[in-house]
């Protein structure tokens, strides 16, 4: 079991919230006059952007508190390291979302799933990054030596990606602007801008409930190797002392 | 350190150059890439010239994969990355050392690779200057990026096919402002070549920089 009290509490919360912004979305906020229906798109794509940059940036920490910090910790740093590897899970897990609805959203508005625009570049670049990081956690190895691999690994995952940004930017550029960003008056007002703001709140919510889980699972597997093979090694050394008697 | 660095690219050339593994193995698999390219566009000659920046890029990117592979493969037999621990060379020393002994090849490669472009895909080099400037900013690039993640999965298991998923991702802007700058180079383009290789410069730098801190932990541990 992964669950406590205080997760499955966040868990309904995060569900009940996460009902509530498809009644918003799918029914209260009206269509746009643009695209239409395609608008209703926006409340999983653009929350789930956000929530991947956010798990990403979470990784990114970690991983650099796990370099810096981890031969003071009494675990080792093994916290930084589960934590690393599950906001990193979480944020593959959004950025596929995002790609999914973002493509649909594109047969709809474009005509067509794929755009060679910038941003969808770099995105698709960063999921496959962040794959590979998750493949590397996956290797078998010394815990402590995958550790600090996987953490060198997402230090330069998060340096690569303004350069893969620019260098994509640099080359073409057709993406809608950004929705909303730091300092500029949204375009969008109204309902569609608090059910945005709404859809953010409650897909983060959702997130966080299964980065718990993730950490815990990652936790039990940890001591489920190391249990089996204490086990394996008492084995071993019963077998020994069988055999001398 | 330079002394360091000159003695890991020597080692490493020294032990290429006896089993001329580039030349006999890698090589001849990419110009074959490029033969294959011929038959994906249908040998329709105004999309290979048209694509013939590219192409070469790919093919050299996919060829360089297997140098970085093999590059880090003598290390990791028989104990030699003890033996290298042991050594008391700087860590930095080695990983540039690995970055210039990468350098080398790579080069080896692009000029077989380019002889097959302009043989098979009838591509004029209009500004050779700036061919052989871009060549070497995106080998830098590369070289520098191939041996930070070639030390990343040194020792692992699995490493053949994790090597692949780990560099690509990080090659793709080499590869993509390779061929921009390709394509100022062959008269493709008019705009923009200089930039494209400004931008090379600044990514092998900053694989230089990343790799000079982490390869000493990177070899430390395992």
């Amino acid at each position: 079991m992964t669950a406590t009290a205080t997760s499955r509490t966040l868990g309904a919360v995060a569900l009940a919230a996460v009902a509530v912004m498809v009644v918003l979305g799918l029914v209260v906020s009206p269509e746009d006059a643009v695209q239409g229906q395609g608008v209703r798109l926006m409340y999983l794509h653009v929350p789930a952007i956000w929530v991947a940059y956010g798990s990403f940036g979470l990784t990114s920490v970690s991983s650099a508190l796990y370099l810096w910090r981890a031969s003071r910790r009494t675990d080792g740093g093994r916290h930084y390291d589960r934590l690393a590897g599950s906001a990193a899970e979480i944020g593959v897990l959004f950025t596929a979302v995002t790609l999914f609805t973002g493509s649909l959203w594109g047969r709809v508005t474009w005509g067509s799933y794929w755009q060679w625009d910038a941003r969808l570049t770099t995105t698709i670049l960063l999921f496959m990054t962040y794959l590979g990081y998750l493949a590397l956690r996956r290797l078998p190895a010394d815990p402590g030596v995958r550790a600090r691999r996987a953490a060198i690994m997402a230090l330069v995952s998060f340096i690569n990606v303004p350069i893969v940004h620019f260098s994509v930017d640099w080359w073409r550029t057709l993406h809608q602007k950004a929705s909303l960003s730091v300092g500029r008056k949204p375009e969008i007002t109204g309902e569609m801008y608090w059910t945005l703001m709404y859809s953010w709140f409650a897909v983060s919510l959702g997130a966080a409930w299964l980065l718990i889980h993730r950490y815990r699972v990652i936790r039990l597997e940890e001591l489920s190797e190391e249990e089996s093979l204490d086990r394996a090694i008492a084995e071993r050394r019963a077998e020994a002392s069988g055999v001398s008697k | 350190m330079l002394r360091d660095a000159l003695l890991v690219a020597r080692k490493d050339l020294v032990v290429e150059w006896r089993s001329r593994t580039t030349t006999s193995q890698v090589a001849p698999l990419a110009v074959l890439m490029l033969v294959i390219f011929a038959f994906a566009f249908d040998a329709n000659r105004e999309l290979l010239q048209r694509g013939a920046p590219g192409l070469f890029w790919v093919a050299v990117l996919f060829g360089g994969l297997l140098i970085v592979q093999r590059t880090f493969a003598v290390e990791a037999e028989d104990g030699n990355r003890d033996a290298l621990r042991m050594s008391g060379l700087a860590p930095s020393g080695i990983f540039v050392g690995k970055i210039l002994s990468l350098v080398a090849q790579l080069l080896v490669l692009e000029v077989i690779v380019l002889v097959g472009v302009v043989v098979f895909f009838a591509s004029d080099v209009e500004r050779p200057g700036l061919l052989m400037v871009a060549a070497l900013a995106g080998t830098l690039a590369y070289g520098s990026a191939g041996a930070l993640f070639g030390a990343l999965a040194l020792g692992v298991r699995l490493r053949e096919t994790l090597l692949p998923l780990l560099l690509i991702p990080v090659l793709s802007p080499i590869l993509l402002a390779g061929t921009r700058a390709f394509e100022s180079a062959f008269g493709l383009s008019t705009v923009g070549g200089w930039n494209w290789i400004g931008l090379l410069c600044v990514m092998a730098a900053v694989y230089t920089a990343i790799g000079l801190v982490a390869f000493g932990p990177l070899l430390e541990d395992g």
